[in-house]
């Protein structure tokens, strides 16, 4: 049951093959076994099986909210929760309990979904691995998996197995390993920069961020308001899409939604035929840093299209390469701004100096954040001095606009998606990882994913097989403004074709056979 | 008084426009910069100004001084300007804060559609240009009443620019005349107000209350055009009268509702304007002028003394009556201005703009909004002159004195007497009244129904003025009597037994004969007297007119 995707087990929740509770109770379990991972910061087991029991009932009645009603899922700690502690993996917020919830929270409790607890993630999401938080970084799934571990024994020069765990990816990289180690069905990550694609490429998983404005930003603690979007993460493209149905619209909590009418529920067709789609391959995105199995996924999947009858063409972003140093001085910019709140007045970690109110303030930020959150706001500060101002700021808002042209100059020449990779390369062991720092990973992690977020499309990366160390790989689709729908609707297309295989974790959790039921799906299409 | 010794053309009385026949005191017009509010160290400085005068007067230097001014006005709404907590003077501390206007994270701003119409408003009433498209920024500053860390406001793009804002000055010998001045507006712009700070110095600690972080301000940035504190005093009273009339903003300076921080510099005429200081801390009008007048001389009398002019911040002292460098530690502050990115540019519209089936809800319409203007007080004071043909000065006072328009319009509307009786009585006897007693309009005793009926026996005759008088003094004694009852118990109609009064005056020039002769030697004021005497005779119930008219028959003049 556990390795069910969201749709198949919230069709045996109405058919009452298992009841809320027994599914929570099964979750909070492999939450347990799985604790070494760190995908969790809050589990909030109280809160979970309460509302597992009034979803029970509701089933009972007869009266299900719908598709999530019983289903368990988890939530990125830095959306807001009601009475729920939500820290952003910061000593700053250590000990905060929101008095509210976010939106989109809100929105799957008035669902029924079960919230399992808060997922870990960099701190206040200012990474791409998931390993600079106050708790911890996170342990991806695949390390354990049966495909990996088989890899592995037949390469002689692997260490350690201990020591030689892999990252998630991140900064949603919680949220992305609670979802593929089975201990829930969706979660919500965010994603500034790829903070929820990339760590779904890295864990075999839908990562899904949607077009600016469609989905409520309100209760997620910001990183870069205007780059922001809260991120979905699931097993296949339809849950993506039940998830979203529930989430989209507009809020009047947030000045960003938009009010459009938009087509709902996301019920994705089943595209039968592609000879009418248009792909568009950007050049620009074909890097020398971009590893061959990944390039060599990448034009399979173009190929792929071609055959079935799909234009392929390649398109140019001319402006994509600026984008990274765009988006560093934008993004810090915005930390400064965003971060200033933190000052231990109101809520959070407050010093225990207390000769002046600077003197607290400045104790307060240097106890309260980490290097790499410190180190943006000292350079998102320089950049919004006066006499820096026009030179770096303004200069990156029209950089910014020219990224968002190009897009906008491809879909015009007839391109429905943009077929890109996800990430440059599999997952790397934590140890490979933290040789780089934060700042060096964060630029060269999100070199295919920013890009969208500066144009405020929607995207998502879809896992699209394993790599020759038995890892996952991810490619992203790229779609118009607010066609998000379409954008889905050709992922669940692609998903179909490449099947890509179910992690294998039975020996990582002995009596959890369950977890295997779908085994029979491991079949690579698109194995090299 | 520190103004009329410069040279600028300021005269120094201000607010005097209550004078009709110079017998009333005016509350703002007291003297400014008294000798007895300067004790201790701040003495000598404040009394350099009467040296440098002196020294102006002689014209070795001329001087002129420059004041600009940046008012927040906060605006009269329900809900604050991005949240939708209460808007409440005087609630108990920290119980209208909303989690946005904590800066709880996550938290956005939605802005508040009263406050947007009532900066369109106000703009329109002070001939802005209403930008079609405005920005919000933030402005940053580490505050502990500031708990974003950021204000939100309109840098770069505010909702309305290019206005102005005509005021009136009085001047002439008896401050009877009304000059016109306009100042320039330079923009006005939305934005939040901080939260309030109280420092506990006992246990030295420093407590926040954010009832008031977040509510909507107007500031209103007025180009420096005028030259001296009245100038600055009576713009100010004017933009209080209009937000007032628009009900924009309450604009209680007591209350907060109303800051003013002005910009002062002096410079020669015809060279570069001199470096500026700002001045701060300025919650009345009357503050306002002593506050620049000051601020204008000590400038004067550092650059005379070979001194600078420092570009700071300074406070003004209103026990000490002098303005103090308020040394700020860290000197200038980079506010590290950035776009609001949570707000997405304010769009109004107007009739030609407005998008076919908009939603009401959802768009402002500019031209929907002038419409709705109310009467302005300029044009409430030129109907009073045309209507009731009072002189200008006195429709000022009408409309400065909070509720003294309202009260004469209600005397108006009950008495049957000439209007100006009317404003001679409301302006001389009741204002003076209320002054004496340093009482408002709202606080008096005496009511307009009272008034009017008071006003209505002078007309018919019943009484004389000076019984009227006497009845008015009566009615603030608040026994609760009218105006007839006190006539009847006191006995003072007039006597309209006119063979009584012919008997009197018959009287009186038999016991005056040296007067009578006077009179008959042509010397026609000794007539007065006799009517005086005759009046005393009286008990001053006789209509001197009545008595004047029998004398001269008596007297066959």
């Amino acid at each position: 049951m556990l390795g069910r995707t969201l749709r198949e087990v919230s069709a045996a929740l109405k058919q009452g093959q298992i009841t809320p509770t027994e599914l929570c109770q099964k979750c909070l379990s492999l939450i347990k076994k799985t604790k070494f991972l760190n995908a969790y910061i809050t589990v909030s087991e109280e809160v979970a099986l309460k509302q597992a029991e009034e979803s029970e009932k509701r089933y009972k009645n007869g009266q299900s909210l719908g598709d999530l009603d019983g289903i368990p899922i988890a939530v990125k700690d830095n959306f807001s929760t009601s009475g729920i502690e939500t820290t952003c993996a910061s000593n700053m917020l250590k000990g905060y309990i929101p008095p509210y919830n976010a939106t989109v929270v809100q929105k799957l409790l008035d669902q029924g979904a079960l919230l399992m607890g808060k997922t870990n993630l960099d701190e206040f999401a200012m990474g791409s691995g998931s390993t600079d938080g106050v708790f911890g970084p996170v342990k991806n799934p695949w390390s354990y998996s049966k495909q990996y571990r088989e890899k592995r024994k037949q390469n002689p020069h692997s260490e350690n197995e201990d020591s030689d765990w892999l990252i998630t990816g991140g900064s949603s990289g919680g949220s992305a390993a609670a979802v593929s180690a089975f201990t829930c069905y969706a979660a919500l990550g965010s994603d500034t920069g790829g903070s929820t694609r990339n760590p779904a490429a890295h864990c075999g998983l839908v990562g899904f961020k949607p077009s600016y404005g469609l989905v409520s930003r309100h209760g997620l603690i910001p990183l870069v308001n205007s780059m922001d979007v809260p991120g979905i993460l699931t097993r296949c493209v339809d849950d993506a899409a039940i998830v979203l149905g529930a989430l989209a619209g507009p809020d009047p909590r947030d000045s960003t939604t938009v009010h459009d009418p938009i087509n709902k529920p996301f019920m994705l067709p089943s595209l039968a035929d592609v000879s009418k789609l248009c792909i568009g391959i950007p050049k620009e995105y074909l890097v020398p840093e971009l590893s061959s199995e990944v390039q060599s996924l990448w034009s399979k999947a173009a190929d792929l299209f071609e055959s079935e009858g799909a234009k392929v063409i390649e398109v140019s972003l001319p402006h994509t390469s600026y984008s990274i140093v765009c988006y560093h001085v934008l993004c810090t910019s915005e930390v400064a701004s965003n971060m200033a709140r933190f000052d231990g007045l109101q809520y959070g970690h407050r010093c225990d100096i207390d000769v002046s109110t600077e003197a607290m303030y400045a104790a307060t930020r240097r106890e309260g954040f980490n290097d790499v959150v410190r180190g943006r706001i000292l350079s998102g500060n320089f950049f919004l001095l006066k006499e820096n101002y026009e030179n770096y700021f303004v200069k990156a808002q029209k950089v910014r606009r020219l990224i968002a042209n190009d897009f906008i100059n491809a879909f015009n020449s007839g391109v429905d998606v943009l077929l890109t990779p996800t990430t440059l390369s599999e997952a790397v062991p934590y140890l490979e990882f933290i040789k780089e720092d934060n700042r060096t990973r964060s630029a060269q992690d999100d070199i295919f994913t920013q890009a969208v977020n500066m144009a405020g499309l929607p995207a998502v990366s879809i896992p699209v097989a394993l790599s020759n160390q038995g890892l996952p790989i991810g490619l992203q689709f790229i779609g118009r403004a607010f066609c998000d729908q379409q954008l889905l609707t050709v992922a669940k297309w692609f998903e179909k074709q490449v099947q890509f295989p179910v992690i294998q974790l039975q020996e990582l959790m002995d009596d959890c056979s369950a977890v295997l039921e779908n085994e029979k799906l491991a079949s690579v299409s698109l194995k090299q | 008084m520190a103004a009329p010794m410069l040279r600028w053309g300021c005269r120094g009385r201000r607010w005097a426009f209550a004078r009709v026949d110079g017998g009333s005191c005016h509350r703002r017009g007291a003297p400014t910069g008294s000798t007895s509010n300067r004790i201790r160290g701040e003495s000598s400085v404040a009394q350099q100004p009467l040296h440098t005068a002196q020294k102006t007067r002689k014209g070795e230097h001329k001087w002129a001084a420059v004041v600009g001014l940046e008012i927040h006005a906060q605006i009269s709404s329900n809900s604050k300007l991005f949240s939708g907590s209460q808007v409440r003077f005087s609630a108990p501390p920290n119980s209208l804060v909303s989690f946005f206007d904590a800066s709880l994270p996550g938290t956005l701003p939605v802005l508040n559609r009263r406050c947007v119409e009532a900066a369109v408003m106000t703009g329109l009433a002070l001939n802005c240009h209403i930008n079609k498209k405005s920005l919000f920024d933030r402005k940053h500053y580490f505050y502990a009443d500031l708990p974003a860390g950021y204000q939100i406001t309109q840098q770069r793009l505010p909702i309305a620019v290019n206005g102005s804002l005509i005021y009136g000055v009085c001047a002439g010998k008896k401050q009877s005349q009304v000059i016109p001045k306009t100042v320039r507006i330079k923009q006005i712009q939305l934005e939040q107000d901080s939260g309030k700070s109280l420092h506990d110095n006992l246990r030295s600690q420093t407590l926040i209350d954010l009832n008031r972080a977040g509510v909507g301000l107007l500031e209103v940035v007025l180009e420096p055009d005028m030259s001296c504190g009245e100038e600055a005093a009576t713009a100010v009273r004017e933009l209080q009268l209009i937000l007032q009339a628009l009900g924009t903003s309450q604009a209680n300076m007591a209350e907060g509702q109303l800051r003013v921080d002005a910009n002062i510099s002096v410079h020669h005429p015809g060279e570069p304007l001199g470096v500026r200081t700002e001045v701060k801390n300025l919650n009345s009008i009357r503050f306002l002028a002593k506050a620049i007048d000051y601020e204008i001389q000590r400038q004067i009398n550092e650059l005379e003394n070979g001194g600078e002019i420092l570009n700071e911040t300074r406070s003004f002292h209103h026990k000490l009556g002098c303005t103090m460098s308020m040394r700020d530690k860290e000197g200038k502050q980079d506010y590290r201005f950035m776009p609001e990115p949570n707000l997405p540019p304010l769009v109004l519209y107007d009739a030609t703009s407005l998008p076919a089936g908009a939603d009401p809800q959802q768009v402002i319409n500019i031209d929907q909004i002038r419409e709705t203007l109310p009467e302005l007080p300029s044009v409430t004071r030129e109907k009073l002159v045309q209507q009731y043909g009072m002189l200008l000065e006195h429709s000022f006072t009408l409309l400065n004195e909070v509720g003294l328009l309202e009260f004469f319009q209600n005397v108006i509307k009950e008495t049957r007497a000439e209007p100006k009786k009317v404003t001679s009585w409301v302006l001389n006897t009741f204002l003076g009244y209320l002054k004496q007693q340093n009482l408002a309009v709202s606080e008096s005793p005496v009511t307009p129904s009272a008034l009017a009926e008071l006003l209505d026996l002078l007309d018919s005759r019943t009484i004389s003025s000076s019984a009227a008088k006497q009845v008015f003094e009566e009615l603030w004694k608040r026994e609760g009597k009218t105006p007839g009852q006190i006539v009847s118990e006191k006995q003072l109609e007039l006597m309209q037994d006119q063979g009584a009064l012919e008997q009197l005056c018959h009287s009186v020039m038999e016991a005056h004969p040296q007067v009578v002769m006077d009179v008959k030697n042509r010397n026609p004021r000794a007539i007065n007297k006799l009517i005086g005497l005759v009046r005393k005779a009286t008990q001053s119930r006789a209509d001197p007119v009545m008595i004047k008219e029998l004398l001269e028959k008596k007297l066959s003049l």
